[in-house]
């Protein structure tokens, strides 16, 4: 199975995007909370499968969506990729080292290759420190300014870059809305010039009309610096819109990655057909027009995730073989890989 | 706001809705509401002056972002403003002939739950622990009804099988934390239900749920409400789910209306600038992914300090002088199509 996700996800990229070096490798990532029960003497009663087998790979300058309902493993699987979850099981390779293992020393210059933009503006930042001290602390931590005067042109570098005024430095995140709070957080994301910055739910918190403001900032800062992004959202429009290949998480597991238009015009997996299907387009015409599969049940528990295909229980298309036997993210070509009875002829 | 508007600026009864004389009256109108909150900035207004109707059956979504005003209108309608800091200060709401706002507290209470119903947000909080949701759907039909415990619980089960609980009978013991947030919902309908209002008023129902849920939940929401005929007030900042969702659509801005139209017409030929924007704005699922969108620039306003003009002037693009000066009334464009700006109507 292993080799097989090899050869799919090499394939998937040389077609997608040919020169390019890869950046993040994830092989087989499985992240498990142990569950454990008993007062002095505890003993591990099962585990939370949170993340249970997840590989994809990616290339310098792109974004890959990862989406998917609560509790389907895809900010865990980002926090895994920065290593501030340990791995259960599987691969991280970040700029071609292996990361999986890596302790703190090893990891603190990694660390300043790879960033974190989290979701609530207003829990992500201290309230006791000036915007400036916010931005700059990872400066300082890494000790990466040589001259006071160097720092401070730094920080307002930052400031100017995402779209703050200068004369905001030094105020704190009280006085700003959400949306440029938001662009704080973004700032100190890239003060440290990282390749890779994960971004888990980063809009999901604002306000329809500064959503915009923040994806657009996301996608200028890419084509100016070459960043690449690991996108983590639950609203597949916002996903579609940034990203260029989107991987479908559903209880732990990746069950369909394809290209942002084959993934919209064309869905292979059930769920991923399920969930395009629940969220409404703003256009009363084209709501009226559209079909309206809806699943039925909610998404099982991770703690004991059904056997057989994870989705079976709610799939509209389950044949007793899903019942049975998990299906394998199997490469179709194309950039294309899902994992469903349906598609795939074991 | 009040301050120098002249009264004529007023939206005359007759174009509110453009509405002709042998039609029904509507089952609800809200008229000229006012709700003002005693702040530590000073008094801020969190409702400006709103007039609207709901006709029997109908689906009026109202559309708006954070301090809108939304869900203050809805709070305002049920009487539910917490009195201090809150306070109604001026308007009607007309609802079966009765207005609401001058009622007494039992009044009032024999309305809510009974002939107005309302569904909150988050539906964990909005429930009693304590109690068995049994007890809590059949509680409404105890209490409006005067029906025995007996016969409530019976009601509880049908009703909770009419939201397609499973298993209806045997979770009726149950309480609200053995259920998940799609099944809590659906108690929360059930209980909105029990005593056939004619409203019901749904605050953001699916924010906490979700997208696939979000969409069992709105689905059945629909279908009851045309089953038993009666209106439903939706309150989103979902311009997806107004699409699906709605009849007409009440979009708020700085706590005033800054434009309603039925769903259609808004979505095809919208007229005022912040509806425009918020399209413009929200990346769609069938859109040109990858293409940058058109944000609203600047922030959302902030109901202490609006400007004394239009409170979209900061941030919208057609801006005059006129705009930042003095505010625009609510007129009549088209058949039961308003907006409230000074711009030129759009083709």
């Amino acid at each position: 199975m292993k080799s097989e996700l090899d050869g799919a996800s090499a394939r998937l990229d040389a077609t997608e995007n040919g020169g390019q070096a890869e950046v993040l490798r994830v092989e087989d990532l499985k992240v498990h909370f142990p569950l454990r029960k008993g007062v002095v003497i505890q003993r591990q009663v099962g585990s939370i499968r949170a993340v249970d087998g997840v590989s994809f790979t990616l290339r310098a300058g792109d974004t890959l969506g990862l989406v998917g309902e609560s509790g389907c493993g895809k900010s865990t699987t980002g926090l895994a990729v920065l290593r501030m979850l340990d791995a259960t099981a599987g691969r991280i390779v970040f700029e071609g080292r292996d990361i999986t293992r890596a302790d703190s020393d090893a990891m603190r210059p990694i660390r300043r290759r790879m960033q974190m933009v989290y979701q609530d503006p207003y829990g992500s930042l201290n309230p006791r420190m000036k915007v400036r001290d916010i931005i700059g602390e990872p400066l300082e931590v890494h000790a990466v300014s040589a001259s006071v005067a160097e720092y401070r042109e730094c920080v307002e570098r930052l400031i100017e870059m995402v779209g703050l005024l200068p004369d905001m430095a030094d105020r704190y995140p009280h006085e700003f809305s959400g949306g440029q709070r938001q662009r704080i957080g973004i700032a100190r994301a890239l003060a440290l010039n990282p390749s890779l910055v994960i971004c888990d739910e980063p809009v999901s918190a604002l306000d329809v009309s500064i959503q915009a403001q923040v994806v657009n900032l996301f996608m200028s800062l890419q084509e100016r610096l070459g960043l690449t992004y690991v996108f983590i959202a639950h609203d597949l429009a916002v996903v579609r819109h940034i990203s260029d290949r989107i991987a479908v998480m559903y209880l732990g597991r990746i069950v369909e990655i394809a290209g942002r238009n084959d993934l919209y015009k064309a869905p292979l997996h059930p769920y991923t057909e399920a969930l395009l299907a629940a969220i409404p387009v703003a256009d009363p015409e084209v709501e009226a027009r559209r079909p309206r599969t809806i699943v039925k049940g909610e998404v099982p528990s991770a703690l004991k995730p059904p056997p057989g295909c994870r989705f079976h229980p709610r799939c509209p298309k389950a044949m007793d073989k899903c019942k049975m036997a998990e299906p394998v993210l199997t490469d179709l070509g194309g950039g294309r890989s899902v994992a469903c009875h349906l598609h795939v002829s074991a | 706001m009040g301050r120098g508007r002249k009264p004529d600026a007023r939206v005359p009864d007759s174009t509110v809705g453009s509405r002709t004389s042998y039609m029904p009256a509507p089952l609800l109108q809200v008229r000229n509401l006012t709700t003002r909150f005693n702040t530590e900035r000073g008094r801020v207004t969190a409702v400006d002056d709103v007039s609207f109707d709901i006709d029997a059956g109908e689906t009026v979504a109202i559309v708006g972002e954070s301090g809108s005003g939304k869900s203050v209108t809805a709070l305002s309608i049920m009487r539910l403003i917490p009195d201090p800091p809150g306070v109604i200060e001026k308007g009607e709401v007309i609802f079966e002939g009765r207005d609401l706002i001058g009622l007494d507290d039992p009044g009032i209470r024999a309305i809510r739950g009974n002939r107005i119903a309302m569904i909150f947000q988050e539906p964990m909080s909005s429930l009693n622990p304590a109690l068995t949701v049994g007890m809590q759907v059949a509680e409404p039909v105890n209490l409006h009804r005067g029906a025995a415990w007996m016969k409530a619980l019976d009601l509880a089960k049908e009703l909770m099988g009419r939201v397609r609980i499973p298993d209806a009978a045997s979770r009726l013991a149950s309480y609200p934390h053995q259920y998940s947030g799609g099944m809590r919902q659906r108690v929360m309908i059930a209980m909105a239900l029990a005593c056939q209002p004619r409203l019901i008023i749904a605050d953001e129902p699916t924010t906490a749920l979700d997208v696939t849920v979000q969409a069992q939940i709105l689905d059945l929401l629909k279908e009851l409400t045309r089953e038993t005929g009666s209106a439903l007030l939706l309150i989103t900042h979902d311009l997806g789910i107004v699409a699906r969702y709605a009849d007409r659509v009440v979009v708020m801005y700085g706590g005033r209306i800054v434009e309603t139209a039925p769903a259609r017409q808004l979505y095809k030929h919208p007229q005022h600038p912040y509806t425009l924007g918020l399209m413009a704005s929200v990346p769609r699922l069938d859109g040109d992914a990858g293409q940058r969108l058109v944000p609203i620039e600047g922030q959302p306003p902030d109901l202490a300090r609006l400007p004394p003009g239009c409170a979209f002037s900061p941030r919208c693009r057609s801006v005059t002088d006129l705009c930042r000066s003095s505010r625009p009334p609510l007129v009549a464009v088209g058949e039961r199509h308003l907006r409230a700006c000074f711009n030129e109507i759009r083709a």
